[in-house]
Order: structure tokens, then sequence, then C-alpha cells
């Protein structure tokens, strides 16, 4: 075989297009323009436009590299298990049965990611009915990772664009024609990408109705804490959910509530209905944890795991916490207000009515397309925004893009 | 697994009636008895996952688990080993299962470059934020280099794709993924015996595989006819997974002579060399030598992919911090395979962990650090060969039979075939409270000079006495 170039055994092998979302960072850091905004991808900044390392988390590390007894040996397959039994703790409630009664086992991940990619692969090897249900929209990666996982990938109705909220009665009539069994994905709060969510009622229903149906719920929980800026508020779908005695499985990603994005901290939990089908579960979780990583890495989680079991660290936490949601919400109430100003046709009030990191401006495709063009606006072709790029000073430019792109491209 | 019928209105019983929820429905829920017929897969006792067959009907019941049909798992065969290990009482125990290494005095070692890259790290305060998906540039740069050498022709002309991976493990599935969505149906050949996960990885990437000669118990050596035939006699354009240095579990490698009839026999065939080094700068104390294989293939201009793992040379074990490396006949083809590979990580856990990457980075890019891991590396591996002399000299000493034992000393890096059986290795550890795996391996990283006659005592005994 020659090695300049005139034939690879990778000859049919395409160029895959950039990740929509991550692609976007891509095309940002390409744009050489002065002013441009980066409203792609769920990571907070400061007001003054920089990624943010909360105090409590370097602190926390400080701590661990001064450690002179810590040492670098592989972690067990399922993860650090101070870290797993802290996040149960975080997502269920310290007092929660299901935790009591060992009902539950929860495995170290890489992130969100990981932990639904993980979860995913233990249904499709173990679970009888192998389709999960996932709203429309939802994160783009979804889909992605279910269907690598091994299963096959159905939707039900979720967001309705003529009221920009929840198609409510659509979403309970898809659950509703579900194979009984069928896996269902819920985001616990802050749906992504619409920022919609059910209120606790609607949630007692989603709940009653698929224990009726026999479906199996999967939560996806990527920002707890902040949605509301409440850890507990931020669960309460979940906890509904595991006080009615059902099994269920829950993603949690550290990602955004700690900041750790790029150390990749998340876990899988399972809650079964007994103890010694949890033990069983998590011995066959490692069997799909074995051959695809071995074994989760340590830094990110042992920081979470100080944080979490230290009384005044997490007190910290849960204030640079709310600090991050209290910034959102007021980005959205300053963007709000500026299109008001503007004058700028349509009703944009769904903008403080959702909730969470995004926003789904209810932008098409062209108009995003416009406003990358001549505003040097990075964000997602579906009109998704990230709240938390923006400041107080971008925030203008934002305006008057939306105004511009709603006035002018149709 | 009987099957139950349960009605379904005894399940809803601790729900509230909703009326809302009818009214929502508009009556379209059916509420009263519904009966299914559950039928759950046969629990097997092996390792596999079962995958459930046919039309199943789910049970809805409020007492019955979704998951009660799944079997309990047997321990990892080389990860379980230390958790029997920490469970032991005894003091004379020994722990030669994972391939972790320890200093003389029997501990976990934590090398001080990274130590100092870590505070180095910390002083610079760097955030968090995510990596691109293939991980970290400086990274990704470095280890190529270290695999190939910066000068190499494979480098300048940019024919590599370079992704970060989760350690070995990781970086191996992430190839298995690009080579069962690509070369659908090829196989990938592996050496018998070989690493345990191995399988598990092509397994679950649902990638076929078959194995080669290559071990052989009669000489306690490499089977090199064996292995050319089978390889020669694989369908072609197969992978051959190959182990750069230090095979695993084996410590047997080919010669250099051996490495340039392999490339032929995989050349003739059209075969895709697949190397995992995990072991480069830990198997001879050199980070050149111990790529010489890997650097063999590419020479001749072949297409390669190669795992890389720091978990052992960096001693980064717990960051799980590696590389898939695939050198291509172009530039072209390497951006589109690494566009692919890209593509199959960001479902997996979306982009790799940052830690570990800039501690290698750290190291590989100052000149005074780099010595410095160089001059830990060649002390790690020099008191792997010291304890290797040890034993064999204990060995020798205290066996009459005339047993050769010389292997010992010809096998290279962490691991050691000792040629014992099953029945034997568990006498090791049932007797002599020895840990180690099933196949004989034991981990020369885990022995100190100190316990080599305690060693060689039970390896005597094991092997006379047991069979």
């Amino acid at each position: 075989m020659e090695s300049q170039g005139s034939c690879s055994v990778f000859d049919h092998v395409v160029r895959a297009p950039e990740d929509p979302i991550l692609g976007v960072t891509v095309a940002y850091n390409k744009d050489q323009s002065p002013i441009k905004l980066n409203l792609g991808v769920g990571a907070y900044r400061t007001e003054e436009g920089k990624p943010l390392v909360l105090n409590v988390v370097r602190q926390a590390e400080q701590t661990l590299v001064n450690d002179k007894s810590r040492v670098k040996e592989y972690l067990p397959i399922v993860g650090l298990a101070e870290f797993n039994k802290q996040s149960a703790k975080l997502i269920f409630g310290s007092d929660s049965p299901a935790i009591q009664e060992n009902r539950v086992t929860t495995v170290q991940c890489l992130s969100g990611t990981g932990s639904l990619r993980v979860g995913g692969e233990f249904l499709a090897w173990h679970y009888l009915e192998r389709t999960i249900y996932i709203p429309v929209p939802t994160w783009g990666n979804h889909p992605k990772v279910f269907t690598l996982a091994g299963l096959s990938v159905k939707t039900y109705r979720y967001y309705d664009p003529a009221t920009r909220g929840l198609d409510f009665q659509g979403m309970l009539e898809d659950l509703n024609s579900a194979p009984a069994g069928a896996i269902v994905l819920l985001h616990a709060c802050a749906h992504n990408p619409t920022g919609v969510d059910p209120t606790l009622e609607q949630w007692e229903q989603i709940r009653q109705l698929i224990r009726l149906k026999g479906l199996l719920p999967f939560f996806d929980s990527a920002y707890q804490g902040f949605a509301s800026g409440s850890l507990d508020s931020d669960a309460q779908s979940v906890r509904i959910f595991v006080a009615d005695g059902g099994e269920c499985l829950v993603a949690q990603s550290y990602a955004k509530n700690m900041g750790l994005y790029g150390e990749r901290v998340g876990a899988l939990s399972i809650v079964c209905k007994n103890a010694d089908v949890a033990g069983r579960v998590e011995s066959q979780l490692k069997l799909v944890i074995r051959p695809m990583y071995s074994n989760p890495p340590i830094h990110g989680a042992s920081i979470v795991a100080m944080i979490l079991r230290d009384r005044d660290m997490y007190n910290e936490w849960t204030i640079e916490l709310k600090g991050m949601a209290d910034r959102i919400i007021s980005m959205r109430h300053q963007l709000f207000e500026a299109l008001l100003a503007r004058g700028t046709p349509g009703d944009w009030s769904h903008i403080i009515k959702q909730i969470g990191m995004f926003t789904f401006t209810g932008l098409n495709s062209e108009q995003v397309a416009f406003m990358t063009r001549e505003y040097h606006i990075y964000m997602t072709s579906d009109g998704r925004i990230s709240m938390a790029g923006l400041s107080s000073t971008t925030v203008p430019h934002l305006a008057d893009a939306i105004h511009a792109a709603v006035t002018r491209v149709a | 697994m009987a099957s139950s019928m349960l009605s379904l209105a005894s399940a809803s019983a601790s729900a509230s009636p909703s009326l809302s929820l009818h009214d929502n429905l508009k009556g379209r829920v059916k509420l009263g008895s519904v009966n299914f017929i559950s039928c759950l897969p046969d629990k097997t006792s092996s390792s596999a996952k079962a995958k459930p067959s046919g039309r199943i009907s789910m049970t809805v019941g409020v007492n019955v688990s979704r998951f009660e049909g799944i079997a309990m798992a047997p321990p990892d065969p080389i990860l379980g080993v230390s958790e029997a290990f920490r469970a032991d009482t005894n003091e004379k125990k020994l722990n030669l299962g994972v391939g972790a290494y320890r200093t003389e005095e029997l501990q976990p070692y934590v090398l001080k470059v990274v130590k100092k890259a870590e505070n180095l790290m910390l002083e610079r305060g760097e955030n968090k934020e995510y990596l691109p998906i293939e991980g970290l540039a400086a990274f990704n740069k470095a280890t190529a280099e270290l695999l190939l050498g910066a000068d190499n022709p494979v480098m300048k002309e940019g024919r590599i794709a370079t992704v970060q991976g989760l350690s070995g493990t990781g970086s191996l599935r992430l190839a298995s993924a690009l080579i069962e969505r690509y070369f659908p149906g090829a196989k990938v050949l592996i050496s018998s015996p070989t690493w345990g996960n191995h399988k598990n990885i092509f397994n679950d990437a649902r990638v076929p595989w078959s194995e080669y000669r290559y071990y052989d118990p009669k000489t306690v050596g490499l089977d090199f006819e064996g292995m050319v035939a089978d390889v020669k006699a694989a369908p072609e354009g197969s992978f051959i997974l190959l182990h750069g240095c230090a095979h695993n579990p084996t410590g047997i490698d080919p010669t250099p002579e051996q490495w340039e009839k392999i490339a032929d026999v995989i050349q003739e065939k059209n075969h895709i060399p697949f190397f995992d080094v995990a072991y480069q700068g830990f198997a001879s104390g050199s980070l050149d030598q111990d790529a010489a294989s890997v650097r063999l293939f590419a020479a001749r201009g072949m297409e390669i992919l190669v795992a890389q793992s720091y978990s052992k040379n960096l001693g980064l074990y717990a960051e799980r911090i590696g590389a898939i490396n695939v050198v291509c006949s172009s530039a072209d083809a390497a951006a589109r395979v690494k566009s692919q590979l890209k593509r199959l990580a960001r479902p997996m856990y979306s982009n790799p962990p940052v830690h570990g990457a800039r501690i290698v980075a750290n190291v590989v890019g100052d000149p005074a650090l780099f010595g410095e891991w160089k001059a830990e590396m060649e002390l790690m591996a020099g008191r792997i060969k010291n304890v290797r002399q040890k034993l064999y000299d204990s060995l020798m000493a205290k066996d009459k039979s005339g047993k050769d034992w010389s292997f010992i000393l010809k096998q290279i890096g962490m691991f050691s075939f000792t040629g014992l059986n099953k029945a034997q290795s568990e006498n090791m550890t049932n007797k002599w409270h020895v840990y180690m795996t099933k196949d004989g391996r034991i981990s020369l990283a885990g022995l100190s000079l100190a316990k080599c006659e305690y060693l060689a005592d039970a390896i005597i005994d094991s092997y006379h006495n047991v069979s």
C-alpha cells in the first residue's frame, strides 16, 4: 500500500458534518468579527462573558491536589462510592425511602451523556421493551445516544409552537398509545431546548398515566438547581415518581450545576423494586461499562463528593448555584424588555416564562442563519439560545439581531 | 420465569382517582383489568448478557420488578481479583492481579512529574469548559508525536487522525465502533491469549472476532509459525490486533525480525494492523524502543489503528487518558476518519475528560518535565526487571526439579505468564493468598524483592503439587 494518498482502506469514509450543537462553537471560534456572540452550547458565562469555575470547586480541587495521601488507582467499575452515595441523596432526597431500602443502584458515569448511554445499553441488553419515547423537540444528542445504545426511538408530542408552551393533551395521548413497558424519556426540569416544563399538577397526571400503562420512566436531570435555583424544587418530578414505589432510571449531570463541564461527571441511578434486584442490576451495569471505558475518571467525581459531603461547601455551592440561576433569569428579563422597547413584532413573553438555561425563541432556521450572517450570533438552527451566554452589555446586540430577523426574514 | 397475570385495577389502587386525567384523555384510557403474559428469558450463568428474544409482553404488576429476570453477573475476572484481595485478612496476602504499578513497599505510585503538572495546572487556574469532541488539541499532538516520533513523515504529512479516548479501553471501543460501521462484517483477529477485556469490547461493539495462535505452552514462548499461519488464513482485509510491546498477559513479544515477517503477511493479505499500546516506555524503559513495532509498520506506509493508554507509563490509571490514532495514506483520509470518530464519541460521552489530558500535555510539552518523566519511567521499568531477576533466582534456587524458569527473564513488561493452569492458580490464592488471574498471569508490578522468595515457594508448590 503506497503512503502517498493513492489508495486507502478509508476511501469510503465520508466527512461527517460538525455536530450541530458543539459545531456552533467551532463556527464561532472561526469568526474573526470583533462583535460576536456564542449562544450555542449551554455553558454558563459570567456577566463579563467568561467561563466560570465555582469558588467551591477551586477550593475542593486545591484540597485534593495538596493531599499527599491521594493516589490515582483505578476506581471501581461503578466509580467513586462516596460520589455515588451523595449523588443519589442529591436527586432523591436524603430521606428517600428508596435509598434507605437499598433499592437504588447508582453508578458514576461520564456526565449526562455517559449516564444516558450506559442506561440505554443496559435496557437494550436486559429490558423487554426496547423502544424509548422522546419528546419533540429534545436535546439533539438524545436520539443518537439511544439509537447507538441499541434502542428504537419513537417520539411523543411535547412542544406546542402555537402557544410556545406544553402540548399536554398531545403528550398524554402519545404516552397512552405507547406499548406497555415502553421507556419514556422525561426531562426532570428545564426542558432542553424549549425551557417548557410541566407544572407539578401536570407531572402528577403524567406519573399516573405512566404507572397505569406500565411505562418505564427514564429521567434526564442536567439542570438540578439551575431551573428554579432550588435543588429540591428541581428534583420534584423525579421524587414524585420514586415516592409511588415504582421503578425508574435517572441520569444526572454535574456539568452545569457544578460547572464541571470538561471533567465529565455524572451518575446513572436505577430505582428498583427491591434490594435484590438492585444488586443484580448493578452487576449487569458493570458489564456494560467495562467494555466501554473500564472505569470512570476520578478527578471530577472527587470534587463533587467533597462538596456534597461537607456542610459548609455544600451551602456555599447552593449560594453560587443560585447566583448563576438568578443571573440567567435576569438576562431573560433584560432581553424581554429590550424587545418590548424595540417594538419587535410578536409575543415574546415566552422568554420570561421558559425555565432554565435556554430560550426556544421560535425563530426559524432562515432567521437564525440571517442572525449568524449579519449579526454574528451563533446559536442552534432550531432557534434555541443559551441565556447563560448573554450579558447586560450583549443583550442589546441580540435584541437588534432578533428584531432585524423578525422584520426582514420570513 | 413463571408467567403471571395481574389485574391492572390493583396496580392503580395507590393512585388517587384522577378525573382531570380522564378529561384530558377524553375517555381514551381504559381503566379496569388488563392482563398480560410475561415470558422472561432464561437466566444464563455465563457473563454474557442475555438478549430477550421474540415478541414479549410486559407484566404490569405492583410488586414485580421490570428487572426481575436479570441474573447476577459474575465479578470481572481481572478487577474482581483486587476486590477479593481486599476482602482477605491474611497478613501474607499478595496482590498480583491487576496491572497497577507498586513501589518496593507495595504502595501505589503517583509520579513526581504528575504532581508537578497538577500543581502547575492549579496555579494557572484553568477553566473547566468542554473539550472538543476529539479532546485536548495539545494532548492529541503530543500523543501522536510520542507514538511515532515528532519528525515522522506521517506527522509532517498530517496523515494521522488522533482522538483523545478514555484510556486504552475507550480508545479500543471507539476504534471498534469505527470498524463496525465502516467495515461491516470485517473480523478482528486477537491473540490467544489476550487481555480479557478485548473480546468484551468487540462483542459489545458487535465486531466479530477470532483468535490467532500466539502463546506456546510447550516453550512458554511465541508460537510464531502458528501466528503467521493464522494471520495468513484470515479473510482478506481483517483487522489484526497486535500488542505494541509487553504483551498482556504473556509478556512475550515478537523479535524485530519476527515483526518484519508479521508486517509482510499483513501486507500480503491486505489486513489492517490494529495496535494496542498500553506500555510504551514501561516495557524496556525507553519510549522509542517500545514504539519500534508501530514505527516499523508506519515506515512501510501501512494504514494502522493504534490505541494508546497513559494508565501505566504515567500512572494516570484513574484519570482515563489515552487516544485512538488512525494512520492513513492521505491527510484527506485522516480528516474524514477523524470526523467519523467524533461522530461515534458524541453519543457515547460527548467529549472526553480534561484533567488527565492536561497532565499529559504539560508533562510532554515541558522539556524538563519530559526528561524527569523518562527517568521515572526507567526507574519503574528497572524495578520490574530487578524483581524478575530475583524471582528467577529464587525459583532456580528452590526448585530442585530442573525446570527451566528462564522464561521469567525473557518475558517483558508488567506481567508474567507463569504457565500455571486454572487449578494451580486457584491454589496460589486459596493456599498461599497470592491473588492473580486464573490464566496464570501475575503482575510483577505488584511484587516486591522482599516477597520474591515467598512467591517462589507458592509457585513451586502449585506447579508441582496441583494438577
